[in-house]
């Protein structure tokens, strides 16, 4: 197996790192929201996609259904299916390897991999597995330093964390907003989901902006 | 309710992921569903947004928490790293909390 260039070991750590402490972000809203530490922790060693970990528990602190919080969560998440397809030819796992590539096939290990396309198969599968791995872990070692934080602190709302998840979310959206079409498309969504909000239950407002998604992506 | 949802999201996020490495890539080359797919996060994203700074319960309410989000947008065009964003967010809004 030919060796693990620096430029991929640094790529990884670095965006590991960085992403790793918004898990401190994570731990403190879902602690915010009334899931206990353990609960917390379990979030984000069994889950692991950040931002459908951050609407699980922002539907369940908005005082929405169960099932929007979990719909909701899920619909975040089917871009790793798709993530999952571009990464499958390139890792060729199988068996438990394929488990263990599955749960870390998310945003930040396939564009890692995926941006060290020129410099061979190798380095793709290298950016993979550390970018991956690494996020596994700052990821779940943050989200402890949040729960516990954010435990000893008391009322969420005297330490900003009730506007910590919103501006969570707003990180999130930020770098997809790459052109005038997108930007109109979540402004859509803002003005749809605004007009929901006292018409539908909470947290299901936030399920039926995927209209707006389909009606916008049905044609190109 | 909170086991519920922390057991059956991460079984769903699982097998969402698994799904990928086992259906032919072909089931999921169809054009407009990688479109649609691709535009899913931008709206549940905006939409959270409004959930989590302009709504309680079914109302709307502009609070300290918007005041927290609009510290956020100017962080963001200052290009600040994401933590940051985070923190003035926080900082911001429990300012204006305190002070009400």
């Amino acid at each position: 197996m030919p060796r693990v260039s620096r430029r991929t070991l640094r790529d990884a750590l670095s965006v590991a790192l960085t992403v790793g402490a918004y898990g401190v972000a994570f731990g403190a809203a879902s602690v915010a929201a009334g899931f206990s530490v353990l609960q917390t922790c379990l979030f984000s060693l069994l889950t692991f996609t950040g931002a459908s970990q951050f609407a699980a528990v922002g539907v369940v602190a908005a005082g929405g259904a169960g099932i929007s919080a979990v719909a909701t969560a899920s619909l975040l998440s089917t871009r790793n299916a798709l993530y999952a397809v571009q990464m499958a030819p390139r890792l060729d796992v199988s068996g438990w390897r394929r488990i263990v590539a599955a749960q870390i096939t998310i945003d930040e290990s396939t564009n890692v991999a995926l941006a060290q396309g020129s410099h061979g198969p190798a380095a793709v599968r290298h950016g993979f597995w550390l970018t991956g791995s690494g996020v596994f872990l700052f990821w779940n070692l943050f989200t402890l330093v949040g729960a516990l934080g954010a435990k000893s602190l008391g009322n969420p709302a005297a330490w900003g964390l009730d506007a910590a998840v919103p501006a969570a979310f707003l990180g999130l959206l930020w770098p997809r907003l790459v052109d005038t079409k997108i930007r109109l498309i979540a402004g859509v969504a803002v003005v749809f989901s605004l007009v929901m909000t006292p018409l539908l239950p909470s947290g299901t407002p936030i399920i039926a902006t995927v209209v707006v998604a389909v009606l916008a992506g049905w044609r190109s | 309710m909170t086991w519920s949802v922390l057991l059956v999201t991460s079984a769903l996020c699982f097998a969402i992921k698994l799904v990928g490495y086992y259906v032919p890539a072909r089931w999921l080359a169809n054009e407009r569903l990688q479109r649609i797919n691709s535009l899913v996060p931008v709206v549940l994203l905006s939409a959270l947004i409004v959930s989590q700074a302009l709504a309680v319960k079914t109302h709307v309410v502009l609070d300290h928490r918007m005041a927290g989000v609009t510290a956020a947008v100017a962080a963001l065009l200052a290009k600040a790293p994401f933590p940051v964003v985070v923190l003035c967010a926080a900082v911001t809004s429990a300012l204006v909390y305190r002070l009400h």
